[in-house]
């Protein structure tokens, strides 16, 4: 009986480090390709069924990409910013239903979505637990974001300042948590869904504070007369919307004039969606109407453009690899030429020298193929999630 | 045990040229090869063993005449009938003392590995003295004990002749003569036929009879 494996396991055993790093070899140069074959493949999957299933979205003139990334996958490049005009514009027409989107804030950096309650419907999301928002300062939480910081209804979530050095930016507001959606496999698992109206109290445009009639510290007051009363910047401003304190919130401005990132308009045929196109195609027009299937189509067409690239680049990576994989055995074939002459004089024939180095190669194959195979179960069950925090950017 | 007839081997790149008339070694027979170095003792042992093919003339060993045996027949010969004792001991590193001695065992089918083999190796292994190193990987062993593993490595296919190579070239005077005592017990023990190419001119005494290599060439038979 010839035991070519037992021996050749015996030996790569005891040059573990050799072994390893030959593994290692092997095991990246099949995995990268392979790897980057089911990301892509899910990426592309993600990215054109969202796209697919979302009509139209208008948003500022300037990158269509821009728009629809942050408008469907809340990635956190903000594109310009538009009125609520635009969506009472859309309703207007009578065309379309339109779904306002304001997302540029952060909470414990996951992705703020202020948006309508009409967006629950379009997504077709369903609860996990919990209700939806139903006042200011209520949100509602993606799948991943309850698992990953361990908050369910009835937590509060603070979003994020926008930057730490602004002193007049925006402050942390500490939202509650009314619902935890149901695992939607999308962008909206990782998104904390707000009304529009909360998106804007973090901006600051919708604020409360101490009723300044009423204040017993004259020093907040910096002039009182009969029909007006000026605070200074002492005045404490409400960060947390509670039953106590939503009266004191108000609206500054005019709300048509308040900011969106995006309106998802959705058409309600194909003629419609033909005409409200049609609406947005002059030059005259601060808006940019696009489908977000042919935006999206455009990128994978680049994306697929790099892949081939990139799958040269590990092709010619690849040949490297074995060339020095076999430069590497060879030098160990001239190692190990005095064991060989042994073998051979205790009796061994050339063909088993030849199986037994057979063999440890076939076991260095076979280990890289179970890593391998290991490391691609991995990526394929995290591709989803690898997708989302790799390429998607949320 | 072994005969040699009209032996002829050259190696004709170094104008190396061996002719030995007539050679024989009766069985049981402790043989003792000296010589200088360059001599052909090495290049006897590997005629013997089948290593090396003669240009010319008959080696038989016990029945086979190992001249006429092709390639495998000759690895099949050696690996059944031949115990090959290395002066270097040519143990293989990576692997245990005891999986060194069943090495052969394991590189050709003419060797069946088979419980019975496995309790002679520890048998063999405890005579010899290492009994209790049969896990150590054969680089911690010291000199002494690798010549020890590497003779068990040797005798387990119990060979009708072992072909000593200089094995106690590399050791120290004590562990010389208690190698030589192993090695002497277990041909006697297993009635076997030992030649032995050796510098050590102390040792010779105890052999049965000793050649040499200058005297013999010189002579053109032994």
């Amino acid at each position: 009986m010839i035991d070519s494996f037992y021996i050749a396991w015996k030996y790569l055993v005891f040059n573990k480090a050799r072994s390893a790093t030959l593994v290692a070899c092997i095991t990246l140069i099949a995995v990268l390709p392979l790897a980057l074959e089911i990301i892509l493949d899910e990426s592309e999957h993600q990215l054109v069924e969202r796209a697919a299933k979302t009509p139209l979205v208008i948003g500022a003139r300037g990158s269509a990409l821009d728009l629809v990334m942050n408008s469907l996958y809340f990635t956190n490049e903000v594109p310009e910013l538009i009125a609520m005009a635009a969506a009472d514009e859309i309703l207007a027409t009578e065309l379309a239903a339109a779904v306002p989107l304001y997302v540029r804030f952060h909470a414990r950096g996951f992705p703020i979505v202020g948006t309508t309650l009409d967006y629950f419907d379009f997504r077709r999301l369903q609860l996990s637990a919990g209700h939806l928002f139903a006042s200011l300062g209520d949100c509602v939480i993606g799948a991943s974001v309850a698992e990953q910081l361990g908050l369910k209804p009835g937590d509060s979530l603070v979003s994020s300042p926008e930057t730490v050095f602004d002193l007049a930016g925006v402050y942390p507001l500490k939202m509650k948590i009314t619902g935890v959606l149901a695992p939607a496999h999308s962008a909206d698992d990782r998104a904390v869904l707000v009304d529009i109206k909360t998106a804007w109290v973090i901006e600051g445009l919708v604020h409360g504070h101490e009723d300044v009639t009423r204040t017993t510290d004259s020093s907040v007051i910096m002039e009182r007369n009969e029909s007006n009363v000026t605070a200074n910047a002492k005045l404490m401003q409400y960060r947390e919307i509670t039953e106590a304190s939503i009266d004191s919130f108000h609206f500054h401005g005019n709300m048509a004039a308040y900011p969106l990132t995006a309106v998802i308009a959705l058409p309600v045929d194909n003629k419609s969606g033909a005409l409200l196109r049609g609406r947005y195609l002059g030059e005259n027009t601060a808006y940019q109407i696009v489908p977000p299937a042919a935006v999206i189509d455009s990128l994978m067409t680049n994306i697929f453009r790099i892949r081939n690239v990139l799958d040269a680049v590990i092709l010619v990576v690849g040949l490297a690899t074995v060339l020095a994989l076999v430069l590497v055995f060879a030098l160990s074939l001239r190692l190990r030429q005095r064991e060989i002459d042994t073998i051979s004089r205790i009796g061994c024939s050339r063909s088993t020298i030849v199986r037994l180095l057979a063999a440890e190669l076939m076991l260095i194959v076979w280990m890289s193929a179970v890593v391998c195979t290991v490391l691609l179960w991995l990526v394929q069950v995290n591709s989803g999630s690898l997708v989302r925090t790799l390429i998607l950017n949320h | 045990m072994i005969s040699i007839e009209s032996l002829h081997f050259a190696y004709p790149q170094d104008g190396f040229n061996l002719q030995i008339p007539v050679f024989s070694v009766p069985a049981g027979q402790k043989l003792a090869v000296i010589g200088p170095s360059g001599s052909g003792k090495t290049t006897l042992l590997n005629l013997i063993a089948g290593i090396y093919t003669p240009d010319s003339g008959a080696i038989q060993v016990a029945d086979k005449a190992v001249h006429e045996l092709d390639d495998a027949g000759r690895r099949d010969f050696r690996i059944t009938r031949i115990g090959f004792v290395f002066q270097d001991f040519e143990l293989l590193d990576y692997l245990t003392v005891l999986d060194n001695i069943l090495h052969p065992y394991r590189i050709t089918r003419a060797l069946q590995l088979t419980p019975e083999v496995r309790r002679r190796a520890r048998e063999l292994a405890q005579q010899m003295g290492i009994g209790d190193k049969l896990q150590r990987h054969a680089g911690d062993l010291s000199q002494g004990e690798k010549q020890r593993a590497a003779i068990c490595r040797a005798l387990l296919p119990q060979p009708a002749l072992i072909l000593a190579d200089e094995a106690t070239g590399n050791l120290d005077p004590e562990n010389k003569a208690h190698i030589l005592d192993l090695l002497f017990e277990a041909v006697d023990r297993h009635h076997a036929t030992l030649l032995a190419v050796t510098h050590d001119h102390e040792l010779l005494p105890r052999f049965d009879r000793v050649v040499d290599f200058r005297a013999f060439r010189a002579a053109g038979s032994a």
